[in-house]
């Protein structure tokens, strides 16, 4: 199996563009999924019995092939950017939803109470104690949706989007590897880059974490 | 919406649906033995070494990065790329398979054996335990919720993606979702998914029941 270079340099128009495109669809993805599970998260961290519920939900969600979602969106939102949009959401809400509800958990009992003695109002705990708090875990959770997403994307190629997946199908219908190599290489590159951005940002953001070590 | 749950439970039902080689039950049986086949062999791969890496302590850094590797990987590059390398075979699909169910399996072991007290192991050392009664008296039973955890996130994940096998004209549930969605026949496309949701949550299930039956025998 050898690499066709000509070819890779005949394209780079083409690359970036599919490379843009698919960047474009995890990211939404992702930045929908986390609108999408913060407050079911809240719900599932204050109501118990809620808890189990939404999480097995979220987890039933997860063994549908990814495929079949894309295909059972297609009556609703056609062969457009949304049904791949909303499909990969779905798969990265199983991981917000699960890490947002642990992080949340995992904010000892006595901080929270400190917070209410100082007669702190629930929603501004959550929003400047819980939340802050929880980012830790949260933040890999993203990690892990955005990496997932970025995988999955080529998924969506079956129903004619997929950025960087049209380079699989491309090169399995005309039996040329060259394409399929590209397409695998830019796909880990562009989730090796988002997941380090990722990683300077939880940086950034929690500056307490940086003053004890 | 109600016309197309009632044609899907039509086609669940029927019996013509479940017998000869398109059959449901053929098309099942061809799931089972891909996911299961490569959820045994990522095992066989993945457990010595999460095993290894978690006991001595080395390879922490391979461990880690393995599993962002494996999730990042495009399943269905990986597919066709081994496809047009190895030909018309059933190598494509099982070695996306097992590069799937690898890293969460290599991960969770090692992440099950850190987990375990160091303290513990200092004192069956201290009373004289050899590496290998340390590793699999103390060690492995202690670490196996965390190890179960990873081996039914890798079952649920194969299962899943062995509808695949279906691209690359082999069988299995995918089948249903291929061709459906070829013949634009929603019923159909709908049946094998949900067929497959059943498939891992029914395995999800029976992985946990292990689970429980393992425990009742650990030393409390």
């Amino acid at each position: 199996m050898t690499i066709d270079w000509s070819w890779i340099g005949d394209h780079t128009d083409d690359l970036t563009t599919l490379t843009l495109s698919h960047l474009q669809a995890a990211l939404s993805a992702v930045l929908l999924g986390l609108l999408i599970s913060l407050p079911l998260a809240v719900v599932a961290h204050r109501i118990r019995p809620l808890r189990g519920v939404l999480l097995g939900l979220s987890n039933v969600l997860f063994t549908i092939p990814s495929i079949a979602v894309f295909v059972l969106l297609l009556p609703v939102s056609g062969l457009t950017r949304t049904t791949t949009v909303v499909g990969l959401t779905i798969y990265t809400l199983v991981v917000l939803l699960r890490n947002t509800v642990e992080g949340l958990d995992s904010v000892p009992a006595k901080t929270k109470e400190a917070a209410k003695a100082m007669g702190t109002r629930p929603l501004r705990t959550l929003l400047t104690v819980e939340l802050p708090l929880a980012l830790p875990v949260i933040m890999a959770g993203v990690r892990i949706a955005t990496v997932m997403s970025i995988s999955l994307v080529s998924v969506a190629t079956y129903i004619g989007d997929g950025g960087l997946g049209q380079l699989f199908t491309d090169g399995f219908q005309r039996n040329f590897p060259t394409p399929v190599i590209v397409g695998v290489v830019l796909t880990l590159l562009l989730a090796l880059v988002a997941d380090s951005l990722l990683v300077a940002v939880q940086y950034v953001l929690t500056p307490w974490k940086r003053r004890r070590a | 919406m109600y016309e197309l749950f009632k044609n899907l439970g039509d086609w669940l039902v029927s019996g013509e649906q479940w017998t000869g080689p398109d059959g449901i039950g053929h098309r099942l049986a061809e799931h089972l033995q891909y996911s299961l086949l490569a959820t045994l062999v990522a095992t066989a791969i993945a457990l010595p070494l999460g095993l290894l890496i978690g006991h001595t302590g080395r390879g922490a850094f391979l461990a880690i990065n393995l599993v962002s590797f494996g999730r990042a990987l495009p399943t269905v590059g990986l597919v066709v790329l081994v496809f047009l390398a190895s030909g018309l075979s059933m190598w494509p699909v099982y070695v996306a398979l097992v590069a799937l169910a690898v890293p969460s399996i290599v991960t969770n072991t090692y992440a099950g054996m850190t987990a375990v007290d160091p303290d513990v192991k200092d004192a069956a050392r201290g009373q004289g335990m050899r590496w290998h009664q340390v590793l699999f008296q103390v060690e492995l039973p202690l670490a196996l919720p965390l190890i179960m955890t990873g081996l039914r996130l890798a079952l649920i994940q194969v299962v899943a993606t062995a509808t695949i096998a279906a691209y690359v004209s082999f069988g299995g549930l995918g089948r249903y979702v291929f061709d459906g969605l070829a013949q634009r026949d929603l019923v159909q496309v709908l049946g094998g998914a949900v067929l497959v949701a059943l498939v891992a949550v029914v395995l999800d299930l029976a992985l946990s029941g292990v689970q429980r039956v393992l425990f009742r025998h650990r030393p409390a």
